[in-house]
């Protein structure tokens, strides 16, 4: 696992790390309301919101910045289970 | 605008819920692209992004300490010069500490000798990774951990340090300020600085919810109110020509600012009068108001 340098030769790899499990509210979008304004995922620090505005619950810790700056109010943040 | 749909930062770092640097540098590779190497002084955004064996970033990064970012950068340019590379960017990230206070000198000379590197301060203005210590570039009146407000001190007593300046004073092609609350905005930038012969900086404005005290969804929000306060000016100053790049349409009082986060707290209205005072002298200055 010790390299030269520490290099680091897997771009990308703290995909492995699932940091869902930070989360103690999770975001829900209703799709009816979403006018594709993009800000959700203009803003997501995790990069974790696709174009199709769906949040990877994988990754997402559940911050609450997409609920807060929907213009149309379309994300709740909801507990978690 | 046409958004780079490719991610540069992959999820699964470790930096806070809500965190503002993560935004920001996520925008600045979406503007710059694959071509792009970067290079970060030590820092929250090293430290979350890359716990080995780990690393999130998807392009060619190296860590260097705090001191010698920029200098390891005009390292990287030259050899990448020398085969032939001339068109990679060449991004350099770092903290309001590793940038105002420890990597100061070596940045100074890169940008004298005029590098053609880009780099971007992401500004949470504390030395956040290591427990929000006080630097050049926290602001009159907050508390941190070595500038506590309490019985027998009040806080930080200076005002930041106005690094865009020092840079523009150094007569490099192009100087800008940019807030992670104004995505269109900083991303134009971060695009200009890389389409600029020589060096460019662009200073960014990246609220903390850990140091300053805050909800985490807050954290775009803080941004915006900073802007339209007139606390936190955008503007550019390219090849010598200042341009002021948003123009809030209302200014708000600061204390809409000052009064979300923590470590205002425990300033008093006299207190506050002094920022707001110092808040208007600059938004004239910078010819925001008459």
């Amino acid at each position: 696992m010790v390299s030269i340098g520490a290099a680091i030769k897997n771009p990308g790899s703290t995909k492995n790390n699932k940091t869902g499990s930070w989360r103690t509210f999770k975001p829900v979008s209703d799709k009816e309301k979403c006018i594709k304004c993009n800000f959700c995922y203009m803003y997501c620090p995790e990069g974790c919101i696709n174009k199709e505005y769906d949040p990877d619950y994988d990754y997402c810790k559940g911050c609450g910045i997409c609920a807060e700056e929907c213009p149309v109010n379309a994300i709740k943040m909801v507990r978690e289970e | 605008m046409d958004i780079d749909e490719k991610e540069y930062l992959a999820p699964g770092h470790r930096a806070c819920a809500g965190c503002g640097a993560t935004i920001g540098v996520r925008l600045a590779l979406k503007a710059l692209g694959e071509n792009t190497v970067a290079v970060s002084a030590t820092g929250c955004l090293e430290v979350v992004t890359t716990p080995y064996p780990e690393t999130a970033w998807e392009i060619p990064w190296i860590h260097v300490a705090f001191e010698n970012a920029s200098a390891v950068a005009s390292g990287v340019e030259e050899a990448l010069k020398a085969q032939g590379k001339e068109d990679t960017n060449i991004l350099v990230i770092g903290g309001d500490g590793g940038t105002t206070d420890i990597g100061m000198q070596s940045l100074s000379g890169a940008m004298e000798r005029g590098q053609n590197i880009i780099y971007l301060c992401y500004d949470n203005e504390a030395y956040m990774n290591t427990g929000i210590q006080r630097s050049s570039s926290t602001p009159y009146g907050a508390s941190t951990t070595t500038s506590p407000a309490g019985k027998n001190s009040f806080g930080e007593t200076r005002h930041k340090k106005n690094m865009a300046m020092i840079m523009a004073s150094h007569g490099i092609p192009y100087v800008a300020t940019a807030s992670i609350s104004h995505p269109t905005d900083l991303m134009n930038k971060v695009k200009k600085a890389a389409e600029t012969k020589g060096p460019a900086y662009i200073h960014l404005l990246q609220p903390c919810a850990t140091g300053w005290g805050f909800k985490t969804s807050d954290t775009v929000k803080l941004g915006r109110l900073a802007v339209q306060s007139h606390l936190w000016v955008l503007y550019e100053i390219d090849h010598g020509e200042f341009k002021v790049t948003v123009k809030p349409a209302k200014k708000i009082p600061v204390t809409d600012y000052l009064n979300m986060q923590k470590r205002f707290k425990h300033l008093d209205d006299q207190h506050k009068a002094n920022i707001q005072a110092y808040v208007d002298s600059q938004s004239k200055e910078l010819g925001l108001t008459d």
